[in-house]
């Protein structure tokens, strides 16, 4: 009965999205007040029953009600109780309502700070959310109902994928959707701004603090997802240029161009029509990777989840709301003409070249990802493309963009130059360069080329972001959030370029077969084979490993890799441990029993891997303190004297400029 | 320099750019790309001298050898029409095992065997890649003919 109940409130929440979308978009166009009015109760209303079904299920699995298919597919009365809840997001069913649920919340945001938007235009946005949402809650009803029954109903679950077991995985999915979801936000902005036909910039400084806070999200999603598959596959990999990798990485490419190009177009009312392109393009490329990964036409580790014949219904919505959104791009972008011209050593040039090498590295990542599925398609063979294709050419556009984001930092708007900045900068490559060399050929020798190239671009970055914030701070001048989270956000790319330098070039990694007592060189380390012995845990038997590891005669850890078989699957897996640390990680992974009383290990040493993870954190937390800024200030980013009155014919008709709304919260 | 010369040099050397790093990135293409054969498609000597590839098919029941003590060990792909013997000495992937669907990247040696430099198994018990499925979906079937 319980369980009818949330099925009945995913359809009233079906229903309520499609209100929101008619009001929202029809409201505005035939200029009916209580249409206007309703648009935003539908939206809550749509997210108090999506948020009641989602509670309907996580129900069920805590009560073990097998009686529901996706929860007897997905658990087991074995499974410990905070697994049971995380299952819910565990295959293809809960990520949807997953995915329909952190739209929801999204658009809670949009509502809760509406105050500061003129009323057509906040209407119109809800309304695309509103389209969104009912595609995915018709797909999920439709195709993908996790309120399914069995009948009659499984004695037990088939438990969850051991992989999952892990509580990376209770933050991982849901961080990355608040990502890959948000973006929707900046792509509703985008065709609000474009139906209303709108010639000024103010949608940028709308659309900016949205969009940022989306990016952040999915930089700490992916790292998480990378750091997840770090330990918990077993094999120390930390990115494979798996297509559900790649699915979440090039909207995160174009997301990053967007929010340096909505920095211009809000400064300067430069790249309007790029900017509302570059924001169709990266939620088309979210809905993309949603296609990719629920469709399962490629092949993939995380193709757990998959089934063929709702690809269908997934790429006619991606042809609908793409499609449409090109359509009104077409008919609309035109008028957003740009007048103001730059010179080229100036901040808009950098951006540019910024936008310009982000689009290639997507473009890049794009071609390989679905190059095997168009060759499959026109019959040219089954082929795939890995790292040997990815990371040389994703270095193509890369070097160049790191090289340019110290100067484009400090370049100034429109005359250009770097203006006082210029010398601090200089002496910084230096330092950065003697540094480089002294790491690359002192501390980690066997360089490779790159090796000093990437490490004094990483340093230079992390150098370049500090020259703002200090002078300021020596000159006692104010420091604008805007500022400083561009500074924090540059300073975590200047840690991840430096740690994947090294981690790519100083990787000792070593698979071995040892008996008890007998050990391996990894480095400067001994890895040291203890023997095992047999361990059992709630819902699975094992075997566990001892590793003494040692350097110049010094003990430096023990480690207790773990071999693991799962009693309801019968799923074997590996457990590596690890000895972390900020300047190098440690791992041995068990292999299998190889007879003669011996084991297969692997042994694997990684200089500096934390700081990949630790940059893509400082670089979330970078987009958050500007957000966190610009929201304090009650205002949208930017100083008012770039503001302009808008003069779109709505508008101007209806006489509700934002500025003169634009409250304190 | 007129605004309207600048902008064209602008735009000539953007497409300049955009024109060497698809041209890399395709280069890159060309030279990793890695096709996929199985068994019978080797048979048929579709595979070139030395070319990487990724055999895809079962490993045969009984058929994976160790030699105790080593990480040394031999098995056989089969797709039921024909098969190749394997070699490979790093660690096997935890799905791996006799009767499975396996994807092994690596090259032929002189004698006909396949030596593997990596061996996937994806992490899921029902999953298969696609690839694999059709290869011994068509070889099961032309048995039965």
């Amino acid at each position: 009965m319980v369980i009818e109940l949330g099925h009945y409130a995913l359809i009233l929440a079906l229903l309520l999205a499609a209100a929101q979308a008619f009001f929202g978009l029809a409201g505005p166009v035939l200029r009916r007040e209580r249409w206007l009015a309703a648009v935003p109760s539908a939206a809550c209303g749509q997210f108090v029953f999506t948020a009641l079904a989602v509670a309907v299920l996580v129900h069920a699995f805590i009560v073990n009600d097998f009686s529901v298919r996706y929860v007897a597919e997905n658990s087991n009365s074995a499974l410990p109780l905070f697994y049971r809840v995380t299952a819910l997001w565990g295959a293809h069913e809960g990520s949807m309502l997953l995915w329909i649920l952190v739209l929801a919340l999204w658009t809670m945001a949009v509502v809760a700070s509406m105050r500061r938007l003129p009323v057509e235009f906040a209407a119109r946005a809800l309304g695309v959310l509103g389209v969104i949402s009912f595609g995915f809650l018709l797909f999920t009803l439709a195709t993908s109902n996790p309120f399914a029954r069995l009948n009659p109903a499984a004695p037990d679950g088939n438990d969850l994928n051991p992989v999952l077991q892990d509580p990376a995985f209770a933050i991982h999915p849901p961080i990355l959707y608040m990502g890959y979801v948000g973006f929707s936000v900046g792509f509703a902005f985008a065709c609000a701004a474009m139906l209303e036909g709108r010639r000024d910039q103010l949608w940028a400084r709308w659309m900016r603090p949205w969009t940022v806070m989306a990016w952040a999200f999915l930089s700490c999603g992916i790292a998480l997802g990378s750091w997840w598959a770090y330990y918990e596959l077993g094999w120390g990999g930390f990115w494979f240029w798996d297509p559900v990798e790649n699915a979440s990485f090039m909207p995160w490419l174009i997301g990053t161009a967007l929010i340096h190009s909505l920095a211009v177009t809000e400064k300067r009312g430069l790249f309007k029509s790029w900017t509302l392109l570059l924001a169709v393009t990266a939620f088309s490329l979210s809905l993309l990777g949603t296609f990719l990964v629920r469709s399962g036409v490629l092949v993939s580790v995380h193709s757990f989840a998959a089934d063929p014949s709702r690809g269908i219904f997934i790429l006619a919505f991606l042809v609908v709301m793409i499609g449409g959104a090109l359509l009104l791009y077409a008919w609309r972008a035109p008028r957003m003409k740009s007048a103001a011209g730059f010179d080229l050593m100036s901040r808009e040039s950098f951006l540019l070249f910024n936008n310009i090498l982000l689009t290639i590295a997507a473009a890049v990542v794009f071609g390989g990802t679905l190059a095997p599925l168009i060759a499959d398609t026109l019959g040219l063979g089954t082929l795939s493309v890995g790292p040997p294709y990815f990371n040389p050419s994703f270095l193509v556009p890369m070097l160049p963009l790191l090289a340019l984001v110290p100067l484009g930092m400090h370049a100034r708007w429109k005359r250009g130059g770097l203006g006082e900045a210029g010398r601090p900068l200089l002496i910084a490559l230096a330092v950065a360069a003697v540094l480089a060399l002294a790491l690359a050929f002192g501390v980690y020798a066997h360089p490779l080329t790159l090796t000093p190239i990437g490490a004094t671009l990483g340093i230079w970055i992390m150098f370049a972001a500090l020259i703002d914030p200090l002078s300021r701070w020596r000159r006692r001048l104010p420091l604008p959030a805007g500022v400083l989270g561009m500074s924090i956000a540059h300073l975590g790319l200047g840690v991840f370029v430096l740690g994947i330098t090294f981690v790519q070039s100083n990787t000792i990694e070593r698979d071995i077969a040892l008996k008890p007592g007998e050990s391996a060189q990894i480095g400067s380390y001994t890895f040291r084979y203890l023997g095992g012995e047999d361990i059992e845990g709630p819902n699975y038997e094992g075997f566990r490993g001892t590793v003494g590891i040692s350097r110049g005669g010094r003990a430096v850890t023990v480690l207790h890799p773990e071999k693991r078989r799962y009693w309801v699957q019968g799923t074997v897996q590996t457990t590596a441990a690890i000895a972390p640390g900020l300047n190098r990680d440690l791992l041995a992974a068990l292999g299998e029993d190889v007879g003669a009383g011996a084991w297969s290990l692997r042994f694997q040493y990684r200089p500096l891997i934390r700081l990949i993870w630790l940059g893509a954190l400082i670089m979330a937390i970078g987009g958050v303190t500007a957000v966190l800024g610009w929201r304090q200030r009650g205002l949208a980013p930017s100083d008012a004297s770039t503001a302009i009155a808008p003069g779109g014919p709505l508008g101007a008709a209806t006489g509700s400029p934002a500025g003169s709304r634009g409250g304190v919260s | 320099m007129t605004p309207r010369r600048r902008r064209l040099l602008w735009v000539l050397g953007i497409l300049v750019g955009v024109a060497a790093a698809g041209g890399l990135a395709l280069r890159a293409f060309q030279q990793n790309v890695m096709f996929y054969f199985d068994p019978s498609k080797i048979a048929a000597g579709e595979v070139k001298p030395g070319q990487r590839f990724r055999l895809g098919g079962m490993v045969e029941k009984g058929s994976v050898q160790r030699i105790p003590g080593t990480l040394e060990v031999r098995f056989v792909v089969t797709d039921f029409r024909h098969s190749v013997p394997v070699r490979y000495s790093n660690v096997l992937p935890d799905l791996f095992r006799e009767g499975a669907g396996v994807v092994a990247h690596g090259r032929l040696d002189a004698n006909g065997t396949f030596v593997a430099d990596e061996v996937l198994a994806k992490h899921d018990e029902k999953y298969m890649p696609p690839e694999v499925a059709r290869s011994l979906n068509q070889g099961a079937s032309s048995r039965t003919q």
